[in-house]
């Protein structure tokens, strides 16, 4: 396999009502590194990740998970390597209780219930709140719920995180743990953001996508 | 509009009473279940003139609500949410059927009785739970899974509409409610919202393997306990439905008196 990890060639995307959201976009991204893609509201960040994951497909170019393009047969593979977590944890968090919301996964995966058992404690523990494994979601602070977000895709090991605004609507206590909990991870990340400080103190390179007419220009930043 | 903000309370207060933990509450989820069922169809299976011998079912619920602990009066608060409804079906009997009143009175009571044999399952036992419990007994797990996203997400639909509403109120102070031109695209908004969440919710799912199959739960197994319930139970209602037990009461009374 090649060390590169992600990799998006002139994507272009259009929504149904004709707004056209990407524009020619390419770009790379290597194994264990921790990529930001920030730009203003509206230009196209979460279509991006949409784009990465399969969710949406683009109207011309293409995007490689390892060697695997991402087109429809190719979904199931590339949704057990990478992991998204979603802007807002009301998205995400589905089922009655915190336990069961991070064993959702898993057990899509058909695995046995003592292993299920296994990686529900694991993801929790990582993001430090194995005491809330009980509590019914609605019931849980936004923190908290942030924090459920992601243990429910960490639960499913991917090798990549894919994040959007995972610092919107935190207090500053709550948003410190998140930071601190992104740094611990060695996954692949790509995180999407206004948060600048975040994106510098957590990532390796910046993605900055402005409304240029001939594709994006992304400057190297190493942080 | 604390209203609709504090009915967000409300309708998790069920949820959280089945997080206490008494003798009930422990017991296995498919046994209160099948317990429930049995007795709602031994209630709704009365003749409709019949009122004195549904007197018995009346223990179920009762012995329930003191085992488990419950609160009577949020239950019977929300017994009478649904009476309305109840009224409405059973109003008109009176006009067509000379013994009308009887059959009234006695949809009343059934409709009182199931409701709140079904509150009490709830309140001891929780939507998970029930959920568990549909599943062990084959039920299609679509169905399973809307029952549980409906609960899960009326909470978020009714902050929604409490955000919509208090952004309302507050740009037309001196007004009541909302105004009725204003409540298409009001209602509609929260319509295209809804959509949108529901779009976003789904993604999420397939997005962690959700192939329309529902994986729900450990699986734990009936005590000799919960065997127990629900067939003593089972017994009672249905020697209460076969045999007229108040009336057999009376008949001993009678009987002792005049000898």
């Amino acid at each position: 396999m090649s060390r590169c990890e992600i990799e998006a060639s002139h994507l272009f995307y259009s929504y149904p009502d004709g707004h056209e959201a990407i524009k020619d976009i390419s770009f790379t991204i290597s194994r264990g590194e921790s990529v930001g893609i920030i730009g203003a509201n509206g230009s196209g960040k979460t279509t991006l990740l949409f784009l990465m994951m399969g969710i949406l497909f683009p109207d011309r170019g293409e995007v490689k998970v390892g060697d695997v393009p991402v087109t429809k047969k190719t979904l199931a593979t590339i949704r057990r390597r990478l992991g998204m977590v979603f802007q807002d944890p009301d998205d995400q968090l589905f089922m009655t209780t915190v336990f069961d919301d991070v064993a959702f996964g898993p057990r899509n995966f058909h695995l046995d219930e003592n292993e299920v058992k296994t990686r529900v404690e694991e993801a929790l523990e990582m993001v430090g709140i194995p005491h809330l494994k009980d509590r019914a979601l609605y019931k849980i602070s936004g923190g908290e719920k942030r924090a459920a977000a992601i243990a429910s895709v960490l639960s499913m090991k991917p090798d990549v995180l894919l994040m959007d605004e995972p610092t919107s609507g935190l207090d500053p206590k709550a948003r410190r743990q998140l930071m601190n909990v992104l740094k611990g991870f060695r996954h692949t990340k790509v995180i999407t953001s206004h948060d600048l400080d975040m994106v510098l103190e957590t990532c390796d390179r910046v993605i900055v996508l402005k409304d240029v007419e001939n594709g994006v220009k992304i400057p190297n930043i190493t942080g | 509009m604390p209203k609709i903000a504090d009915s967000i309370y409300n309708i998790r207060l069920l949820d959280d009473l089945a997080r206490k933990n008494t003798a009930i509450h422990r017991l296995h989820p498919v046994s209160k279940l099948l317990a429930t069922i049995v007795y709602v169809i031994a209630v709704v299976s009365f003749h409709r003139y019949e009122i004195v011998g549904l007197l018995p079912f009346v223990f179920y619920p009762l012995v329930l609500i003191l085992l488990a602990e419950l609160p009577v009066m949020p239950i019977l608060k929300r017994l009478l949410w649904v009476e309305p409804l109840i009224i409405g079906i059973g109003i008109l009997n009176p006009l067509f059927d000379p013994k009308g009143w009887i059959t009234f009175a006695s949809i009343m009571i059934k409709s009182g009785l199931t409701v709140t044999a079904c509150l009490v399952l709830v309140s001891t036992t929780g939507l998970d739970k029930i959920a568990q419990a549909l599943r062990t007994l084959k039920v299609p797990s679509l169905f399973v899974l809307q029952l549980l996203l409906t609960f899960r997400y009326l909470a978020v639909l009714i902050e929604e509409l409490a955000r919509m509403a208090r952004a309302y109120t507050l740009r037309a102070p001196r007004q009541r409610g909302v105004r009725l031109k204003d409540g298409g695209p009001f209602v509609g908004q929260l319509l295209l919202r809804a959509f949108d969440r529901a779009q976003r919710v789904y993604e999420a799912m397939k997005l962690r393997g959700f192939h329309g199959e529902y994986h729900a739960y450990g699986k734990s197994k009936m005590t000799r306990k919960d065997i127990l319930f629900l067939l003593a139970w089972s017994l009672f209602f249905m020697t209460a439905r076969i045999l007229n037990i108040p009336a057999l009461f009376g008949l001993l009374f009678e009987g002792g008196s005049r000898g």
